[in-house]
């Protein structure tokens, strides 16, 4: 009992420490791309502390949905964060929520955080929710059709026995594999606001969505937002690696070995996968904001298609 | 069983009294308060039947030789209960929200007598009682519909309504007369004794799915929801929406689940096309829409499309003799039902509440509702959350049963079925993301922001009564999310007689964790969520007020840079709905904006003018109407003619019968 629950909270703890590291990581890179020295990699954590200390500056006529949101939007993520594994395959909570529920728990997020945006009244905070619905009506389904196909290939909805079942190695080669991947990386990209779709460094301008729906926070609140976005970049990364690259994960009865092993080889994927996410981010340009539904709809079409594919094969 | 009788009997002298004592106070307070009396021991009598054996009751009234027959089984008690809630929360509303009656005349006599209707529909027992009460419910809430008809668009509502409910009673009376077969034995009893041939059933099949589902707002048939919901006072709307369509569904489950015996495996594709259409289109009608209660409207043609859907897989699941997975679609498709009730009633009320407090339905002319009615905001919150399925609340149980149906047994004979599930579960999806959008919409422009109008900037709290029921159902919605298998373990008899099995039990856990079919496949802890959600919200609020700064300084909206203080600058319903019309709305509604920009010099004022049109009304219900026309116009000769002619007539139709019966036997 103490283990298990010892392991779960190492997990949660490790994943929301780490996560401004990794958007620390994805900056530095494209600095480096751009010949430029960058920030320093901890430069997310002085900015989380730099907020933390200030006042909040709150509109006049902001209500409870304003002040609310961000530990709300903070908790579900962090929630739905800490449902995946991580460096050990089987978390002690996972049974409370599977795939389909860490989705919605991300698009409870994102619910408060586009009322929290209309909240004050401003028209910036209007396009920035009224996109994000956008984007979201079309990557949230693509999501739950990736669901379906990891689901229906590795037999559970639940990460932990998708991670062990993948472990195993009895699964092998699919073509709905395949596309999963490519539709949950589009989804992934959209779902952090990175470019194609939006730009994380732009204001000021009318191409930004999730940074337009944030616009009037600061102070500690938006250092929550700050803070959840960062988790829900490491959510993904850490979601892509446990569902389609399980390897050297720590699953079995024994621990300290296979988990520090584990971990290690872990955090090497997460950083390929920031170095990885900085080179694309700066060999591609960003999309209008009406062809990004193109884009997204070309993943929930290869979601639909690889489940598609999945029932028909089956009982042949 | 005789206590039931009484209840419904007390209903109808309610309704008497309502008639009586119309304009006086005593007399709202005695029917309101009345009819939650009776609705809840209507809920208290469901539960106890919901479990127990199956009752019996004969009245000696109604056709002469089978009188009026009631029964109260596990499918109708689960029904029973959902009209007991409805009721009791739309009446305790009422008694604050009545006060606002302009005309109490119009609406106490109907009202009691409509709950009775929709409480005999589901004990109803041969094909008389069951198509007599659904007409009772059908004709009342039409009275109740017409209740305001001075009001623009209303009578329009209340014709095209009637025309519907006439056409929805015309098909079941068919299906019934199929059923009762050539010894013409009324009696559901019979009825299942002899089930019918396959062609028959297939066209029974289709009528219960024209007569239920037109009832229920089906696509193609929802035409006249949108109208009438909405027309009708709020605390009807709520009932109309959340209880009377699900009693549609109730006629189709006795129907097509129980009447008709064991389903070929094409019924199911029938219904899972249907209702992802449904649930889609509902959702984008729903999305583009700015009058609250229409959108509200709209908004249940989408979650009836979402238990159709759930139908649809039982009847896929039950016709390949895959029986748990029939009780696990059933199940679903039940709890969405029991959901779709509680959540869509409370949005109801609260677009009621807002209605009187601004006097508006119309959602451009609102904003900043939540500083002036802030219970009534939270209870909204509640609701459109519940209603975007977001855990940790009620919607998403449901919806996550589902999910977790589509994909339960994906080894399936027919390819028509394998095709069709995997759509539907990518509707189902699609229609919850967008539902999320649509009430994001729907509760950001009406209660955040700043007030549109002047009636919004001065509008109050509604009374205490309306607040209880609102705040009510607000928990229920909590609560029904967290303890999920507290529902899923009391729907097991429903499941069980209609499809033979049932799901796994599921309070035996210590931790409450619903399981649809084994733990390893897939499991889901509300409660654990929730607790999780909150301690975590605790935690670090109370760790940054502590460690770090808790100073708040309130300063004029940022906007960067550029702050607009006139209200016309926020976003509205139609821009945030801007980016989804282009998306969806171009080719399926044929969407379409004129900017009409004045050169430089010109003073007129810019203008944009949005198009949208219904391709359902477009393509069958303009033409049939013209058509209707048509025939009337050359038909009209008819009433003109002589007495010689007249009985020329009679005397051919005469002689044509006589003909037929001659050949046909």
């Amino acid at each position: 009992m103490i283990q298990p629950l010892l392991a779960q909270l190492v997990q949660m703890t490790v994943i929301l420490v780490l996560s401004p590291l990794l958007t620390g990581l994805v900056r530095k890179v494209k600095a480096r791309l751009q010949r430029r020295r960058g920030p320093s990699l901890i430069q997310p954590y002085r900015d989380l502390r730099r907020l933390l200390g200030k006042e909040a500056v709150v509109a006049e006529n902001a209500s409870w949905v304003f002040r609310l949101a961000p530990y709300f939007v903070f908790a579900a993520t962090w929630v739905a964060a800490a449902l995946i594994p991580t460096f050990a395959a089987n978390l002690m909570f996972s049974w409370s929520g599977d795939l389909i529920a860490i989705t919605a728990l991300l698009g409870s997020a994102r619910f408060a955080l586009a009322l929290a945006g209309m909240d004050i009244g401003t028209s910036f905070g209007g396009i920035g929710s009224s996109r994000e619905m956008m984007i979201a009506s079309l990557a949230e389904p693509a999501m739950i059709m990736i669901v379906f196909s990891v689901a229906l290939i590795a037999g559970s909805t639940q990460l932990s026995t998708i991670a062990e079942n993948m472990l195993n190695g009895q699964v092998g080669l699919r073509v709905s594999l395949a596309l999963a991947l490519v539709a949950l990386i589009i989804v992934a990209v959209a779902e952090n606001g990175r470019i194609p779709v939006d730009n994380p460094a732009t204001h000021l301008e009318l191409t930004m969505v999730h940074e337009a729906m944030v616009l009037e926070y600061s102070g500690r609140h938006l250092a929550m937002i700050e803070l959840a976005a960062s988790l829900k970049l490491t959510l993904y990364i850490a979601m892509i690696a446990c569902v389609f690259l399980p390897v050297g994960m720590a699953n079995g009865p024994d621990h300290a070995i296979p988990d520090i092993v584990g971990a290690l080889v872990w955090l090497a994927k997460m950083a390929a996968a920031c170095v990885g996410l900085g080179v694309a981010e700066m060999s591609v340009a960003k999309m209008r904001v009406f062809r990004v539904p193109n884009f997204l709809g070309a993943a929930l079409m290869l979601g639909l298609l690889g489940v598609l594919l999945l029932f028909v094969s089956r009982g042949m | 069983m005789t206590n039931l009788a009484w209840m419904i009997l007390g209903l109808l002298a309610l309704a008497f009294a309502g008639a009586v004592l119309a304009r006086s106070v005593a007399g709202r307070i005695l029917v309101y308060g009345g009819s939650f009396i009776i609705c809840a021991c209507f809920i208290s009598t469901g539960f106890v039947a919901l479990s127990g054996p199956v009752q019996r009751l004969v009245l000696p009234v109604g056709l002469p030789w089978i009188g009026t027959n009631l029964r109260l089984d596990a499918l109708s008690a689960f029904f029973l209960i959902l009209v007991g809630i409805g009721g009791a929360g739309a009446s305790l509303f009422a008694i604050g929200y009545g006060r606002h009656e302009a005309h109490p005349e119009r609406v106490l006599p109907f009202y009691p007598a409509f709950l009775a209707g929709m409480a005999l529909v589901v004990i109803a027992d041969d094909a008389f009682t069951f198509l007599f009460a659904w007409e009772l419910m059908s004709l009342m809430s039409w009275a109740l519909v017409k209740a305001h008809h001075q009001e623009e668009g209303n009578a329009q509502a209340g014709f095209v309504y009637l025309i519907m409910a006439t056409f929805s009673g015309l098909a079941l009376l068919f299906g019934f007369g199929l059923l009762a077969g050539p010894q013409g034995s009324y009696a559901f009893d019979s009825m299942r004794e002899n089930p019918p041939v396959t062609w028959i059933a297939a066209v029974v099949l289709v009528v219960a799915l024209i007569g239920a589902g037109s009832k229920a707002g089906l696509m193609p048939l929802h035409v006249w929801l949108p109208l009438a919901h909405p027309a009708a006072p709020s605390h009807v709307s709520a009932l109309m929406s959340g209880v009377m369509t699900k009693v549609a569904v109730y006629g189709f489950i006795r129907i097509v689940f129980d009447l008709l015996g064991p389903n070929e495996w094409w019924a199911g594709t029938v219904v899972l096309a249907l209702g992802g259409i449904t649930a889609v289109l509902g959702v984008l009608h729903a999305l583009m829409e700015r009058d609250l209660k229409r959108l509200l409207a709209y908004s249940t043609v989408e979650n009836i499309g979402i238990i159709f859907i759930g139908l649809g897989l039982a009847l896929a699941f039950r016709a390949t003799g895959f029986e748990a997975g029939a009780a696990l679609a059933l199940t679903a498709a039940l709890f969405h039902a029991l959901n779709h009730t509680i959540f869509k009633s409370l949005l109801f009320f609260g677009a009621g509440a807002v209605l009187t407090a601004t006097g508006e339905r119309d959602m451009e002319t609102m904003g900043g509702l939540i500083h002036r009615m802030p219970r009534t905001a939270i209870a909204f919150l509640t609701g459109c959350a519940a209603i975007s399925a977001l855990p940790p609340l009620n919607g998403f149980a449901s919806e996550w049963l589902t999910f977790q149906a589509v994909l339960v047994h994906p080894e399936l004979p027919q390819w028509g079925l394998k095709l069709m599930i995997p759509v539907d579960g990518a509707a189902l999806a699609l229609a919850a993301a967008l539902a999320a959008a649509c009430f994001v919409r729907a509760f950001g422009i009406v209660f955040l922001g700043r007030p549109r109008s002047e009636p919004a900037g001065q509008a109050r709290e509604v009374d205490p009564w309306s607040i209880t029921a609102m705040l009510g159902f607000a928990l229920l919605c909590l609560l029904a999310g967290i303890v999920p298998g507290a529902v899923i373990d009391s729907l097991a008899p429903v499941a069980r007689a209609l499809t033979g099995s049932r799901m796994p039990v599921q309070l035996g856990d210590l931790w409450l964790t619903i399981v649809p079919v084994e733990a390893s496949r897939s499991s889901y802890n509300g409660l654990l969520v929730f607790a999780f959600i909150s301690a975590s919200i605790l935690v670090t609020v109370s760790a940054i007020h502590r460690l770090s700064s808790r100073a708040v300084l309130r300063g004029p909206a940022w906007d960067c840079g550029y702050p607009d203080p006139t209200p016309a600058s926020q976003y509205t319903a139609g821009s945030f709905a801007q980016p989804l019309r282009r998306v969806f709305g171009t080719v399926l509604f044929r969407a379409s904006e004129t900017v009409d920009m004045p050169p430089p010099g010109d003073n007129r004022a810019a203008s944009i003018v949005r198009r949208i049109s219904d391709p359902i009304w477009d393509t069958v219900y303009a033409p049939l109407g013209r058509g209707v026309a048509w025939v009337a116009d050359y038909a009209n000769v008819l009433q003109f003619l002589t007495i010689r002619r007249y009985l020329g007539f009679v005397f051919a139709a005469l002689v044509v019968l006589l003909l037929a019966l001659t050949l046909w036997q």
